[in-house]
C-alpha cells in the first residue's frame, strides 16, 4: 500500500502508538491525515 | 470502539477513493477488532457502524510495508523505540486475516 497521495484516518491508541505520532510519520511519507484519533482500548 | 460516528461521517464526507486507515494498536487483538469494524461493520452490533461495511483498507503503522515509507529521521524519533514493545508479526497476521476475508467477500 503506497501512502503518498492517500487520505488517511488515523486511529492511534494510548497504550500503543498515539495518533499525533502516526500523523507526523505519515505526513513525512506524503499522506494526508483527514482524521486523527487516539483511543483507549478496554 | 470509540469514535465510530466520527469515522462514518468522515468517510461520507471524503469518499472511499484513496482512503485508508492506519492503526496504532498495541496488540493483535485490538488491531483485528478495529480492522473488522472498519471493513465489515461493528461485530458487537453496539455502535453506529453495526451492519455498515465500509470496506476500508486497514494497516498498522508498524507493518514493514507501511513504515518503510516514513522518513528515516522521523521514524527514529517517533516509532523506532516501539519495535521492541509491539509484536508486529502477530499484529500483521491478525490484519492479514481480516484483509483476506474482506478480499474473499468482495471477489
Amino acid at each position: 500500500m503506497v501512502l503518498k497521495g492517500k487520505k488517511v484516518i488515523v486511529i492511534g491508541e494510548r497504550d500503543g502508538v498515539q495518533g499525533p505520532a502516526i500523523e507526523i510519520c505519515i505526513r513525512s511519507a506524503g499522506a494526508e491525515p483527514i482524521l486523527v484519533l487516539t483511543q483507549c482500548f478496554v | 470502539m470509540e469514535g465510530q460516528e466520527t469515522i462514518k461521517g468522515t468517510v461520507e464526507q471524503h469518499g472511499k477513493n484513496d482512503l485508508l486507515v492506519l492503526l496504532g494498536s498495541p496488540d493483535a487483538n485490538s488491531a483485528e477488532l478495529y480492522a473488522e469494524t472498519l471493513t465489515n461493520g461493528d461485530p458487537s452490533w453496539a455502535g453506529p457502524l453495526a451492519g455498515v461495511s465500509l470496506g476500508l483498507p486497514v494497516y498498522h503503522i508498524m507493518e514493514p510495508e507501511i513504515n518503510a515509507q516514513i522518513d528515516t529521521e522521523v521514524y527514529k524519533e517517533h516509532l523506532e523505540f516501539l519495535e521492541i514493545a509491539l509484536d508486529v508479526k502477530k499484529i500483521t497476521e491478525g490484519l492479514n486475516r481480516v484483509r483476506q476475508k474482506n478480499c474473499t467477500l468482495n471477489s
